[in-house]
């Protein structure tokens, strides 16, 4: 009797114990200002992908040929564009295609990468020499041509802007993630594990892999700008989104044509897509400073 | 010393067959007839035929291959399909500018990224330190084509300083190196924070400040020269996003570069030129890698020994 009660408060302890580390992370999280704010600010961009096109001000595809190329005023805060449609409109409409392109390729390349790392350094000898020497050839791509070059042999449009940006994230993933099972493989609980006779999928997975974790979180974080940046990268070079849509990348395209007669129609998806870029690297700042071991002193 | 660069050349050869491998493959992933990409696509049947023999298209892949390494090799890289120019020529022509922006880019990247990395390793912690880590980080999350247009605006449209594009005189380069540079100066000046905070831990240091030198001499002669080697290393690793980056600063300011070259190619489905400059930029890379590695090896023998 008295043991099954120890055993219980121990099993309420533990979830407590939890719940203080996650409140704990919270409150030092909260205390990085710029990693914080960055935070409230893609949690916003977020909402704005879920609610944006029931809360947009106009249509953001709807032409308006009365309100041609308007400076920002009152009724258009951010002015319109060649075809009089709103531009703040266009921009909250556009986080969908935008955040939606970049967080599927990077969650591809993540998972792809996270993978063969993790086989890499695992099972080690030759495996982990083909892996690496795979990685090493996509290396010597720098990684905005190998996506030019993917997109040139798959063909514009969004879909192929999510395998390209994805396939030049896989081997640093795959680098990275292996460089962190390679230490946690040398711990000395993985050595308990194997010596009580678990399976070496099951040390992997359930050891080896949760450890690994808080780095592919950092990484995945700052990926995602470069992600962002990169697609926007291939729209604005006429290789990804439709130039009609209203992608960030696709109306900075557009808006070449009318520097010098209209600039805010240059200015605020550049702005939008800086922003949201800068957001995703202090956050990733941010989240190293406090998973990173490394990073720790 | 040499037995060094020997081993790093050799070690370079399987790497270089591999990429020329994938390259050579390009044309033929791509869905549809090689010898009718090859062509183009407003082509006869008849020159589609003629193109298949001449480019030996029916040969085994193996031997198309050989036949594609050896006139690589040789500076032929076959014929453009939009002008019917040979593509050595095209890209001859092209080559050049794009060098020169690369280069200016690389050099203003480096003078401002470490003067920046080592203002703020000095403040560290204080306002400039902040104020020159935010730099850092807006120079790494800007993208660059905008950049590119806001300068553009600023300095050509309003101000009338530099021309819009082009590459005439040496006005014409400076707003597009800018734009290229600005996120290389960023990740260097923050390399080179991170870098000089941890040399100035080293005791060398702790001796040199209690022989009671003073700390311009124990920052610049000591920390800094130490401090740079790995900095180095991190601007020739980002060599590539600087070849990436010129393809879209390129676009912006109509620079008559690789990189307009390279999309206009792929738009007009040109693909003997697209072959040719994706593999142009990755030995650009690969080479640009190794020197840095061997330099790198030279500045610091413990690696040569290894």
């Amino acid at each position: 009797m008295s043991n099954l009660q120890t055993e219980t408060i121990t099993m309420e302890q533990m979830k407590t114990n939890k719940d203080n580390r996650f409140l704990q992370f919270w409150r030092l999280f909260r205390r990085k200002k710029p990693a914080a704010i960055s935070f409230y600010f893609i949690l916003f961009l977020f909402i704005m992908m879920i609610i944006g096109p029931f809360v947009t001000p106009y249509d953001a595809a709807e032409p308006n040929y009365t309100s041609v190329l308007e400076t920002p005023s009152a009724s258009h805060l951010f002015g319109t564009d060649e075809y009089g449609r709103d531009i703040l409109s266009r921009i909250i409409a556009g986080a969908r295609i935008s955040l939606s392109v970049s967080f599927c390729a990077v969650t591809l390349g993540a998972i792809v990468g996270s993978i063969l790392g993790l086989i890499s350094g695992f099972i080690g000898k030759r495996v982990d020499k083909l892996i690496m020497r795979t990685c090493d050839v996509l290396f010597a791509f720098p990684e905005l041509i190998l996506a030019i070059g993917i997109v040139a042999i798959l063909g514009p449009g969004l879909k192929n802007v999510i395998i390209a940006v994805a396939f030049f994230s896989v081997p640093s993933f795959a680098r990275i993630v292996r460089g962190a099972t390679l230490e946690v493989k040398e711990m000395l609980f993985v050595e308990a594990e194997e010596s009580l006779g678990a399976s070496r999928l099951r040390i992997m997975l359930k050891h080896v892999f949760p450890e690994t974790l808080p780095t592919i979180i950092v990484y995945y974080t700052m990926n995602v700008g470069t992600a962002i940046l990169a697609a926007a990268s291939l729209s604005f070079l006429g290789l990804g989104a439709e130039p009609s849509s209203p992608d960030w990348g696709a109306m900075l395209s557009v808006s070449r044509d009318y520097i010098g007669t209209a600039f805010h129609i240059v200015f605020f998806p550049g702005l939008i897509i800086f922003l949201t870029v800068l957001a995703f690297n202090l956050l990733g700042d941010g989240l190293r400073e406090m998973l990173d071991p490394k990073m720790k002193d | 010393m040499w037995q060094y660069i020997v081993k790093r050349l050799v070690s370079l050869i399987p790497l270089l067959l591999v990429v020329s491998f994938i390259v050579f493959m390009f044309i033929h992933i791509i869905p549809g007839d090689p010898a009718r990409l090859l062509a183009g696509k407003d082509a006869t049947a008849e020159e589609v035929e003629m193109a298949r023999a001449s480019l030996g298209l029916d040969k085994p892949l193996y031997e198309q291959y050989f036949v594609y390494l050896k006139d690589t090799l040789t500076g032929d890289m076959g014929y453009s399909v939009k002008s019917g120019a040979a593509v050595s020529e095209l890209i001859g022509d092209r080559i050049l500018p794009t060098l020169g922006l690369t280069f200016l880019s690389i050099i203003w990247a480096l003078v401002v990224g470490i003067l920046i990395g080592v203002i703020s390793a000095v403040f560290r912690n204080k306002w400039l330190d902040h104020l020159g880590m935010f730099i850092a980080v807006s120079g790494i999350s800007l993208p660059n084509f905008w950049v590119g247009l806001v300068l553009i605006q600023l300095f050509s449209v309003q101000l009338g300083i530099f021309p819009t594009g082009g590459a005439e005189g040496w006005k014409s380069y400076i707003m597009p190196s800018f734009a290229l540079g600005a996120g290389i100066m960023a990740m260097i000046a923050r390399f080179t924070r991170s870098s000089l905070v941890e040399s100035m831990k080293q005791d060398y240091i702790r001796m040199g400040r209690a022989k009671g030198l003073g700390s311009r001499q124990i920052i610049f002669g000591h920390g800094l020269k130490n401090s740079l080697i790995p900095v180095v290393t991190v601007a020739g690793l980002q060599f590539g996003f600087l070849l990436g980056g010129s393809v879209v600063v390129e676009t912006v300011f109509s620079f008559p570069g690789l990189g307009t070259l390279l999309i206009d190619s792929i738009q007009f489905r040109d693909y003997p030129v697209v072959q040719a400059e994706i593999l142009l930029f990755a030995f650009q890379f690969i080479v640009v890698n190794m020197i840095i590695d061997i330099a790198y090896s030279y500045l610091n023998p413990k690696i040569r020994y290894e």
